[in-house]
C-alpha cells in the first residue's frame, strides 16, 4: 500500500495548493455542507491515507468502470479515483490471472474491516455458472470479500438494483447488491452509468467523516439523489408554461422546450445530472436534446416504453379496453332484457282493482 | 412477502395492471348502466304529434345548462358552488398536460393545455368549493336528511384525486414515483365506482336532458 496522503500524491500530479482547496469547496458544497467545513474537508483529505478498494464486476458491460475510471485529462476527481489503492479490479487486471487473486485476498487480510468493496454488476442467482471470475462464482466471491469489508459501495443499477441483467424474464436470476448483503452498510450509487463525480464525491465523503453519507429510502445518498431531474431542470420553466416539444425535430424542440410528451422521466427520477452535468461539466442528455430515461431508478428498463409520457398507462390497455366493451354490451344486454321480461311479466300478472275491492262489497 | 419492493414497482402495477382492470370495470359498468336504461323503451305513445322531437331534444341538453331563476332563489349557494366545482374541475381533468396526454393515448385526440400554475390553481378552487359542498351537506338539514352513505363515498372518491394530483404535483409525498402512483390509483377507484353511483349523472344527464326536451318538443312546448 502506497503510505502517502492524498494530498502528496495530488501534489506529485501537479495540483496546487490552490486547486485542491477549490475542489475542497467544490466538494463540500456539493455535499450540501455549510461552507465552514471546508478546512475540514481539505483537513481529512490532506492527511487520510488511501483507502484500500476492491472492486468486484459481476454482471455488467464495463459502462461503469468507463464512466469512472477512463478520464482522459487528469482531473481532480480522476486523481482522487487514482490514489485510492486500487487493490483489485479484474476488468484492468485480466492479464494478471491468478496472480489479481492473490491481490485481492492479500488487501482482505491486510485492511480487514477496514477496505471498501465497490460492486458494479448484479449477482446471478439461477445458477452460479452465469458469471464466474477465476472459477469463483459471483455470489461466493461477494460473501467471501465483504466478510472483512467497512462498507459496500453498489456502483451502477446493475449493483444497486439489479438493472438490465434483471429486466423481464430475468433469465439468470439476477439481484441487486443490497438484496444480498444485509449485515454491512450499502450504498446504491446507480445510474447507467453514474456520473464520476458522484462515486468520487461518496469515496471523498468516506474519507473525510470515516462514515457514510446520509442515504434516500433506495440507500442512495440524499446529497446527490435528494432532488429529481425534473426540479432542476433547466427546461422546466417550458414545462409550467405548458410548452412542449412534440416530436425530436419540430420547432418546440428546436427552441429548447419541455421533453416530457416525448416521454422524459425525469419527474420520478432522482439524480444529480441536472446540476453535475456530464464530460466535464459539458452537457447531460436533457440539454443533449432527449428525454431522461431515469436510468437511476429501479426496474427502469421494464418501466414502460422510454418515449412514451410519463401519465400514459403502460399496459396493453386497448386490448383490455376492447375485451370490456364486448364484456358490457352482453351484459348490458342481458340485464335489459331480463329487466324488459320483468317488465312484461308485472303487466301481465297485475290484477285490476274493482269496485268490489272496496267498502261493504269488499268480503261479498 | 411484501407486495412491491419499492415505489417505482407500485407506479408500475398502477399504469399496468391496475389501470386496465379499472378501464375495464369502468366500461362494463356505464355499457351496462346506459343499455339497461335504453332497452327498457318507452311506452308507445299513440298520440298525434304537434311537434318534432330531436330539435328540442338537442337543444334542452344545452339549454338546461343555464340557471333559472327559480332554482337560483331556492339555493343560490349549490347553482354558485356546483357551477365553481364543475368549471375548476374540467379544467383540472381536460387542460393539464399529463391529462391530455393521457387522453390523447387512449383515444388518439389532443388539444392545447394549460400553464400548469393555471391549473394548480384551478385545483386548489376546486378542493375549496368540495369542501364547501361537503360543509353544506352537513349543515343543511333537509339535505342532511336525505343524505345517504352513497353520498360521501362519492364525494371522498371525487375528492381524494385532486388531493393526491395536488400533493404529487408539489412533491408532497416522497418519492414521486409513491405520490404519482396513489394519484393514478385514486383514480382507478373513482373509475370503478364510477358506474355504480351517481357519479353516472356525467353520461345520463344527456339522456334524461334529451328526454325531457323531446317529450315537450312532441307536446309542442318549448323547452
Amino acid at each position: 500500500m502506497n503510505k502517502k496522503t492524498l494530498f502528496e500524491s495530488l501534489q506529485q500530479q501537479g495540483i496546487t495548493r490552490r486547486g485542491f482547496m477549490k475542489y475542497c469547496t467544490a466538494l463540500t458544497s456539493l455535499m450540501a455542507l455549510p461552507p465552514s467545513m471546508i478546512p475540514m474537508v481539505a483537513n481529512a483529505l490532506e492527511t487520510a491515507k488511501r483507502p484500500s478498494v476492491i472492486w468486484l464486476s459481476f454482471q455488467e458491460c464495463t459502462g461503469c468502470a468507463e464512466s469512472l475510471l477512463r478520464s482522459h485529462s487528469p482531473t481532480v476527481e480522476g486523481l482522487i479515483f487514482d490514489h485510492i489503492s486500487l487493490d483489485y479490479q479484474h476488468t484492468l487486471q485480466v492479464a494478471a490471472g491468478d496472480a489479481a487473486e492473490h491481490a485481492r485476498e492479500q488487501a482482505m487480510k491486510e485492511h480487514h474491516g477496514k477496505y471498501l468493496v465497490v460492486v458494479d454488476g448484479s449477482i446471478p442467482l439461477a445458477d452460479p455458472g452465469y458469471s464466474t471470475i477465476a472459477g469463483i462464482s459471483n455470489l461466493d466471491m461477494l460473501n467471501e470479500t465483504i466478510e472483512g469489508a467497512a462498507a459496500v459501495v453498489a456502483v451502477g443499477t446493475c449493483s444497486a438494483f439489479g438493472g438490465l441483467p434483471q429486466a423481464a424474464p430475468n433469465p439468470t436470476g439476477a439481484v441487486s447488491v443490497s438484496s444480498l448483503v444485509k449485515d454491512k452498510p450499502v450504498i446504491n450509487v446507480p445510474g447507467c452509468p453514474p456520473i464520476p463525480t458522484v462515486i468520487t464525491g461518496v469515496l471523498a465523503h468516506y474519507l473525510t467523516f470515516g462514515s457514510i453519507p446520509e442515504l434516500d429510502n433506495l440507500g442512495r445518498p440524499k446529497v446527490f439523489y435528494g432532488q429529481s431531474i425534473h426540479d432542476r431542470c433547466y427546461r422546466r420553466p417550458f414545462y409550467d408554461k405548458g410548452l412542449f416539444a412534440e416530436t425530436f425535430d419540430d420547432e418546440g424542440a428546436k427552441k429548447g422546450w419541455c421533453l416530457y410528451r416525448l416521454g422524459c422521466k425525469g419527474p420520478m427520477t432522482y439524480n444529480a445530472c441536472a446540476t453535475l452535468k456530464w464530460n466535464q461539466q459539458t452537457s447531460w442528455p436533457v440539454e443533449s436534446g432527449h428525454g431522461c430515461l431515469g436510468c437511476s431508478e429501479p426496474n427502469f428498463w421494464d418501466a414502460g416504453s422510454f418515449y412514451k409520457a410519463l401519465s400514459i398507462p403502460d399496459g396493453d390497455y386497448a386490448k383490455a379496453a376492447g375485451y370490456a366493451v364486448a364484456a358490457g354490451v352482453a351484459v348490458g344486454a342481458a340485464a335489459g332484457f331480463a329487466n324488459q321480461k320483468n317488465k312484461a311479466n308485472a303487466v301481465s300478472q297485475h290484477t285490476k282493482v274493482t269496485v268490489d275491492d272496496f267498502g261493504e262489497n269488499k268480503d261479498k | 412477502m411484501e407486495l412491491f419492493s419499492n415505489a417505482n414497482d407500485f407506479l408500475l402495477w398502477v399504469r399496468g395492471d391496475a389501470f386496465n382492470i379499472a378501464l375495464g370495470l369502468f366500461i362494463i359498468g356505464v355499457l351496462v348502466r346506459i343499455l339497461e336504461i335504453f332497452l327498457l323503451g318507452r311506452k308507445k305513445d299513440f298520440s298525434e304529434a304537434r311537434g318534432t322531437q330531436w330539435g328540442p331534444g338537442l337543444r334542452n341538453i344545452v339549454s338546461r345548462s343555464v340557471v333559472d331563476n327559480g332554482t337560483f332563489k331556492r339555493a343560490p349557494f349549490v347553482v354558485v358552488v356546483g357551477y365553481i366545482w364543475h368549471i375548476c374541475f374540467f379544467i383540472v381533468l381536460f387542460l393539464f398536460i399529463p391529462h391530455i396526454e393521457l387522453i390523447n393515448a387512449l383515444l388518439g385526440i389532443q388539444w392545447p393545455g394549460l400553464a400548469s400554475q393555471l391549473v394548480d390553481a384551478a385545483t386548489v378552487v376546486a378542493m375549496v368549493s368540495l369542501v364547501a359542498m361537503l360543509w353544506h351537506r352537513l349543515t343543511h338539514p333537509v339535505l342532511k336528511f336525505l343524505s345517504t352513505y352513497e353520498d360521501y363515498v362519492v364525494w371522498f372518491v371525487t375528492f381524494l384525486p385532486l388531493l393526491t394530483g395536488y400533493m404529487a404535483f408539489h412533491r408532497m409525498i416522497d418519492p414521486y414515483p409513491l405520490a404519482l402512483g396513489l394519484h393514478i390509483l385514486s383514480v382507478e377507484l373513482l373509475m370503478v365506482i364510477f358506474p355504480f353511483t351517481k357519479l353516472m349523472h356525467a353520461f345520463t344527464l344527456f339522456i334524461a336532458r334529451w328526454y325531457t326536451g323531446a317529450m315537450m318538443g312532441r307536446k309542442g312546448i318549448v323547452s
